[in-house]
């Protein structure tokens, strides 16, 4: 026990070291001018004012070319408005669609979407080698900024922990393909074997 | 028209697209000017969060110019130069008449968890962002403000998510006279949560983080204590010591789903997602919180399950509160302190990069190298 006796929280005072008011409002500029919650934009959280929004509609036009687009069973409707970034295609698509037959709360939603966004990948960068622009993982990675921006210098001698695992990062870009193109060289020399055969 | 695109894990590239076009009546295009890579892109760049499609353009922090309306839009024109939220909202449906404009209903079919958010994955509804030339932006008339004539271009694009969702994360902490705040993860809107919590009437910030110069930063910025966990063997310990073993009374998570500090946590959650994220800043912020304290969430995770401490919330009595930003609910507030010079947003930034380079931004960035703490997409120099 310290010679001053308990302290908080073991007797009921807030702790002693806060500064006062006054000396914050004099060190900080604006200390304390949303000090009263009712100065806070977000309070309280739910105030119903459909008037202040700007919106001039109970509820939107509804945007056309609605048919196919996917949504979750959790909706009791396809909502008005919606992004039309990437539409549903090939294999993908379709796990993709497959994976909205289940609701939010199922982890085999998320889990299949992340499938078909693996596809996805996969299938244009084979794709890809088919066009005049390829992907190139050097200027796609960004990785050439290492030398112009001090990749060594900024990662080493920090006591940054994050290097601890960064080394990961080359094997989750680069591992499917160092598997799939030993797949590929496997798949090969067995069919010269059955060949031969 | 140029515009980033993603091409799978950690690979983006500038591509010709077609320019977006008027889909809905009450859309707007924009020619963006500025935008911005919030690190919150850093998840979709990494792969962790579903849905996110080839060919799909990020960015949810853009200001531009207004280049072409639909036929019912009624309060801007062309040539309007504009800040646009990071949320898509309708303004209309059940949750935006009670402000709760993140938490739109009508503008995502993909997911009713959450609301919609331009340029982050099909799982936010599926809209194109603004790291690009041109942007479509849905209900033009409720979204987008003019930016007033005084106002920084930079502040204008900060005030999009990034300080408005730090500024939203200490009013979600409740914030008392003299309470001590404790925010982990010094980037932007950690650095910006830190800040706020002065004008809430805190006593005493902490920031919390392992890069040095970002912690120098939240010295400077935002006149806080800094502690750097790589420095110690249990941070949690540290945040005891230094409240006399009473811990915070809010802290703020401003790290999110890609958090350090604990190995497994962050192969599980991040490199093999298998988890929504690695939660380590969460549960450290459970943890320092003081019994009946209350933690605040801004840092963004993923859909998928996270293996949260919930017992120690459940047994600490803790108020655990959460939202993405209703952006522009905090911009009349947000606009007064700007204007009264107690937040200059753009002192954070440190990069300023042609979209024509925009790969090398998020290596940059990703990497933290250079420093980097908030880097600027120049799409249409002015």
């Amino acid at each position: 026990m310290a010679a001053s006796g308990p302290s908080t929280p073991y007797v009921a005072n807030k702790p002693k070291d806060i500064p006062t008011a006054e000396a914050l409002r004099a060190r900080i500029p604006g200390w304390g001018v949303d000090l009263d919650p009712k100065d806070r934009p977000s309070f309280p959280r739910e105030i119903y004012d459909p008037g202040s929004t700007g919106a001039h509609w109970d509820y939107p036009d509804e945007q056309p070319n609605r048919e196919g687009r996917e949504r979750s069973i959790e909706h009791g409707q396809l909502p008005p408005v919606f992004g039309t970034s990437a539409p549903l295609h090939g294999v993908s698509g379709s796990i993709r669609r497959y994976a909205y037959r289940y609701g939010e709360g199922r982890a085999a939603h998320w889990l299949l979407l992340l499938l078909g966004d693996r596809v996805d990948a996969w299938g244009a960068h084979v794709v890809s080698f088919a066009t005049l622009r390829p992907d190139n993982p050097i200027t796609e990675t960004g990785v050439l900024s290492e030398g112009r921006r001090h990749g060594i210098a900024s990662r080493f001698g920090k006591k940054r922990v994050d290097v601890n695992h960064q080394w990961i990062d080359p094997i989750v870009v680069g591992g499917p393909w160092v598997v799939a193109a030993a797949g590929a060289v496997l798949g090969g020399r067995a069919v010269v074997r059955r060949g031969k055969r | 028209m140029k515009a980033m695109v993603y091409r799978g894990p950690y690979k983006i590239r500038v591509e010709e697209k077609p320019m977006p076009r008027i889909e809905h009546p009450n859309d707007a295009i924009i020619k963006v000017t500025t935008a911005a890579i919030c690190g919150s892109d850093l998840h979709l760049y990494h792969g962790l969060m579903p849905d996110t499609r080839i060919g799909h353009t990020f960015g949810h922090e853009f200001i531009g110019v207004v280049e072409e309306v639909g036929p019912s839009v009624q309060n801007l024109e062309r040539g309007d130069r504009v800040m646009v939220p990071f949320n898509v909202y309708c303004g209309s449906c059940y949750y935006c008449a009670r402000g709760l404009f993140s938490n739109c209903h009508n503008v995502n079919p993909n997911a009713t968890a959450v609301g919609g958010i331009y340029g982050y994955s099909h799982t936010t509804g599926g809209y194109d962002g603004g790291q690009a030339e041109f942007v479509r932006v849905p209900f033009a008339d409720v979204g987008p403000t003019i930016i007033p004539d005084w106002m920084d271009s930079e502040d204008a694009v900060l005030l999009t998510d990034a300080l408005a969702t730090g500024y939203f994360g200490a009013q979600l902490g409740d914030i008392v006279e003299g309470d001590t705040v404790v925010v982990f993860g010094a980037g932007p809107v950690g650095l910006y949560a830190a800040k706020s919590s002065w004008l809430m009437g805190a006593g005493r910030v902490i920031v919390i983080d392992h890069l040095e110069y970002r912690l120098e930063k939240a010295r400077t910025f935002a006149q806080a204590e800094t502690f750097n966990f790589a420095e110690y063997d249990d941070i949690i310990v540290e945040m005891k010591k230094t409240t006399d073993y009473l811990g915070a009374d809010v802290v703020i998570d401003a790290v999110g789903a890609e958090a350090d500090g604990n190995f497994i946590q962050q192969v599980t959650g991040t490199k093999l997602k298998l988890q929504g994220g690695s939660p380590i800043a969460l549960n450290w912020a459970i943890d320092s919180v003081r019994k009946g304290g209350t933690v605040s969430v801004v840092g963004a995770y993923g859909p998928i399950f996270s293996a949260v401490k919930f017992g120690d919330a459940l047994n600490k009595g803790l108020t655990l509160r959460m939202n993405q930003t209703p952006v522009k609910r905090q911009w009349p507030r947000l606009f007064e302190h700007i204007q009264n010079g107690y937040l200059k947003p753009n002192d954070i930034v440190t990069h300023r990069i042609p979209l024509a380079d925009i790969a090398e931004g998020y290596h940059i960035f990703s990497a933290k190298l250079d420093n980097c703490i908030k880097p600027l997409i120049i799409a249409n120099p002015s």
